[in-house]
């Protein structure tokens, strides 16, 4: 089966793959891009380790075809930050100690930052409710919610 | 070393080293690796969960233009250790023990290929009768899994094999006279499921093999050496001619203790001279890596009216999966060493069943056994009438409780974390309709082992530490702090590496919460080896003695002058001084001081579905000293959540053909942060005398006392009491509704 040529655009940058047609964007990311922040914990959209957004929305990237993304704006955790400095919920993730094997980082600031832009000002009971599909098994969340909570304030300019 | 000790660096929470990589993506983990010429690899699973295998025929899978290489148990080579547990876990041989027991590999240039490829490999099973619960397996008659297996320890040798694969029992004390002294005696019978691990990254590897006879294996794995191993006695290899290199690991708790894909990658990559890669589905990990035992148990616990426990006596028996080695041992080791009780009495059973062989998780052995253990003392509480943090500080084991299995306590925590669990905010909360409070203690070991560690000072007066440790929560952070105190530099001079297993010594696997104790021992006596050092080449430059030099914050100090040379200035002219330095800690640590914790559990349940929510939590241990509070914090946190997990939804479910029915994080419901609250935490430190910092590992007993501490709050907010875990809402709503 001849495979599909894919235009897209990744973190801003221009970039073109070729996947089969069956492949997820997950495993276009990381197999043809080479873009390998983004991780795969389950293959069906329940630990939320591949989280990325397409055209501004929050996804699943194990869930989305890699031939969805012609056309697409994908953000990835390879676009969160500058090269020189950390984005402020990455900033607030290491402050707070919220991780501890890190696999499921990248999802999560990729999922908080989504959060964050949908809503500034989010009750722990929100954030709680929103990181939900992002599953951590080491810390017990609570430096996750501290954190993502920090970087609210932070980001809205209370602090 | 007292608490009163002034620490510069350790204490603080500094950012991880290792941080900026993991929060950006860079970080790469087990399937992040990719070679040029890499082929994949997949597996092929049993579709049953007990079957003879009459034969296998690959011959059209390898006709298939997309397949190059297929693999089965025949192809371990001789002088392997082909026809062990670990070759047969690995690919089954003449049987299939579980639902998903590996059978099959084959490599193609896609993973989808290798996984279409699977079909075309012709497999000819007779079925067999599983054996899917304790109670079966230890019956007269039950179908055996292995037909060659008698069991061990009994007191006369059994002339027909079973799957109990041994017994064992520890006593101290007069069992029968302690239960004639008590007033009260509780017996009660318990469960708990096989739960897993549930490590968010599914194992993966990616191999070479080269046609020198060198390898090179690219893993997730807890202990990169054991990997090696393991590996190089299945396939016949000199350690020498195998490189195993750690990625960074995506969670282990226990459960990437072992081996499963690296010798059939190998064994791909030798049959296709091309790299091998494969990654396991999120299926595969629940079917066929390892889970922890589900158990059996009854405990016996007798006292007098005044709340004097006399008498202690447990009956346990765990699952081990597909093949003998669950950890009884440590379960029967732990039940009752939080109690310094006189009388104690504990028998275990090994038990084989069809499903996948267990590996460790967490405290390997020791939730179950104290679970069972903990909601009787809860029970005896309420039965005497005396408040369960009260009962449990008037038998607390302390400094000096003689332990069933062996030695000695030394200076321990659990009375301060007692006592701290009654000063807690918590505990001062009031419980509304329908809520409930459970308190519940817990023990581990831990341990200690081989670690090695070598720092290299660099020119510019900065060093790197090679440890051979894997980073599995934030170790690396306390490396560099324990370098830097011992050193006397700022922590950022410190990098820490995990070093593959031809740059660094030997070291143990990361378990048992060793790595912050052991090898953080380890760069302690590597850092005083590069203080040694330096003062040697300050002395030589001085023209004094070694000891006419002091040492204090990474400055040496001519004590019979007035000289002083920075620890950048030794490192510059090291090289006209003698050569580089290097300092090094090559230790086999003993001392590994028990951690005690106390935990408390608030619990609402909804009486219409049965459903519980934990409303507060508070988790309290003994740390002896926590190098970095942030990460000591975070395991005490992890721990509780993973416990809170296998108290109240997860459960491995299979039908009655044995086949699992809930292999994915759908089903098999670990915590989301919905789930679950704020968890306060208290790090209490005792230190740990065999350490020079007071370390005492911190890493898994968290998860021991959730089990108990939910169950006992679920039962006390509904008024029944539950003996069978997890409960879920089917299992709360019932007793609701039978009561």
């Amino acid at each position: 089966m001849a495979k599909t040529h894919v235009t897209t655009t990744v973190n801003g940058d221009a970039m073109e793959f070729l996947c089969e047609p069956g492949d997820t964007l997950l495993q276009a990311l990381r197999n043809e891009l080479g873009l390998t922040g983004t991780k795969e914990g389950c293959g069906s959209g329940d630990c939320g380790a591949c989280s990325v957004t397409v055209n501004g929305r929050l996804v699943c990237s194990c869930l989305v075809l890699g031939v969805e993304a012609e056309g697409a704006e994908i953000g990835t955790v390879e676009g969160i930050g500058d090269s020189d400095k950390l984005h402020v919920i990455q900033e607030k993730f290491l402050e707070h100690a919220a991780l501890q094997c890190g696999i499921c980082t990248p999802g999560l600031i990729v999922s908080a930052k989504a959060l964050l832009e949908e809503n500034p000002d989010p009750t722990e009971e929100e954030a709680r409710y929103y990181l939900a599909g992002n599953l951590c098994r080491c810390t017990g969340y609570d430096k996750i919610l501290r954190a993502v909570m920090d970087a609210a304030e932070t980001m809205r300019g209370d602090v | 070393m007292s608490e009163a000790q002034d620490y510069r660096y350790i204490g603080q929470r500094t950012i991880r080293p290792d941080g900026y990589d993991k929060v950006t993506g860079r970080a790469n983990y087990g399937a992040d690796l990719t070679l040029p010429g890499m082929i994949w690899g997949k597996i092929l699973r049993s579709p049953y969960a007990h079957a003879n295998i009459r034969s296998i025929d690959s011959s059209r899978a390898e006709a298939h233009p997309d397949v190059l290489a297929v693999v089965t148990h025949q192809d371990f080579p001789d002088g392997g250790s082909r026809g062990s547990n670990q070759s047969m876990n690995v690919l089954a041989d003449k049987k299939v023990l579980y639902h998903g027991h590996a059978v099959a590999a084959v490599a193609a240039h896609t993973e989808a290929a290798a996984e279409a490829a699977l079909e075309l490999i012709d497999i000819d099973y007779e079925p067999l009768t599983p054996v899917m619960d304790l109670k079966t397996a230890m019956a007269q008659n039950a179908p055996l899994l292995h037909d060659t297996m008698f069991t061990s320890g009994l007191a006369q040798d059994p002339t027909t094999p079973s799957n109990i694969a041994s017994r064992m029992e520890l006593k101290k004390g007069d069992i029968e006279k302690g239960f004639s002294e008590a007033d009260v005696i509780i017996e009660r019978n318990f469960q708990t499921p096989t739960v897993h691990q549930g490590y968010i990254e599914p194992h993966a590897t990616t191999v070479r093999y080269d046609e020198d006879g060198q390898s090179m294996i690219w893993c997730s794995t807890q202990g990169h050496f054991d990997v090696r191993g393991s590996t190089a006695s299945l396939l016949n290899i000199e350690h020498s001619n195998l490189k195993v290199v750690a990625s960074e690991i995506g969670g282990g708790f226990g459960g990437k203790t072992t081996i499963y894909l690296e010798p059939v990658a190998l064994m791909l990559s030798k049959k296709t001279g091309r790299p091998v890669k494969m990654v396991m589905n999120r299926e595969e990990v629940f079917k066929a890596s390892g889970p922890a035992s589900a158990s059996r148990s009854k405990i016996r616990i007798g006292a007098t009216k005044d709340g004097t426990i006399t008498a202690m006596e447990a009956h346990l028996a765990y699952e081990a999966g597909a093949f003998a080695g669950s950890p009884i041992g440590p379960g029967c080791m732990t039940v009752f060493t939080p109690y310094d009780v006189e009388n104690q009495y504990v028998e275990g059973f090994d038990v084989v069943v069809n499903k996948p062989k267990v590996a460790a998780y967490r405290a390997p052995g020791a939730p179950q056994s104290e679970f069972a253990c903990e909601m009787v003392i809860n029970e005896l509480a309420d039965e005497l009438g005396i408040d369960p943090i009260e009962l449990r500080l008037k038998n607390a084991a302390r400094e000096g409780t003689q332990t069933m299995y062996g030695p000695k306590l030394k200076a321990v925590g659990l009375v301060e974390c007692l006592e701290a669990a009654r000063n807690s905010a918590q505990y001062k909360e009031a419980l509304a309709e329908n809520q409930g409070r459970g308190i519940a203690a817990g023990f581990w070991f831990n341990i200690g082992g081989v670690s090695s560690v070598s720092i290299n000072m660099n020119p510019d007066g900065t060093g790197t530490i090679v440890e051979g440790s894997p980073d599995i929560g934030g170790s690396r952070a306390s490396m560099q702090m324990m370098a830097a105190e011992g050193v006397g530099l700022p922590i950022e001079s410190f990098k820490p590496l995990v070093a593959d297993t031809e740059n660094a010594a030997h070291s143990d696997t990361t378990g048992g919460s060793r790595t912050t104790f052991a090898t953080g021992m380890a760069v302690v006596e590597a850092a005083q080896d590069v203080v040694r050092q330096m003062k040697e080449r300050a002395a030589a430059v001085w023209n004094v003695t070694p000891d006419q030099v002091d040492w204090k914050d990474g400055v040496a100090i001519n004590t019979v002058g007035e000289d002083k040379l920075t620890a950048a200035q030794i490192s510059a002219q090291a090289g006209r001084t003698g050569g580089m330095i290097t300092g090094r800690g090559n230790i086999s640590a003993r001392g590994a001081g028990p951690s005690f914790a106390v935990h408390m559990a608030d619990v609402e349940v909804d009486r219409e579905t049965g459903k519980v929510d934990v409303i507060r939590y508070t988790a309290i241990q003994d740390a002896g000293k926590a190098i970095h509070p942030g990460y000591v914090e975070g395991q005490y946190q992890g721990g509780a959540a993973q416990g809170i997990g296998w108290a109240l939804n997860e459960e491995y479910i299979y039908n009655e053909d044995g086949l699992l029915e809930n292999p994915g994080f759908l089903d098999y419901r670990v915590p989301l942060a919905s789930d679950l609250p704020m968890i306060d935490t208290v790090i209490v430190e005792v230190p740990n005398s065999f350490h020079p910092f007071g370390v005492r590992g911190v890493g898994e007993t968290g998860i021991v006392p959730p089990l108990a501490a939910v169950g006992t709050a679920v039962s006390n907010a509904i008024d029944i009491r539950m003996t069978e875990l997890p409960l879920s809402p089917p299992r709360v709503l019932k007793a609701i509704r039978d009561a």
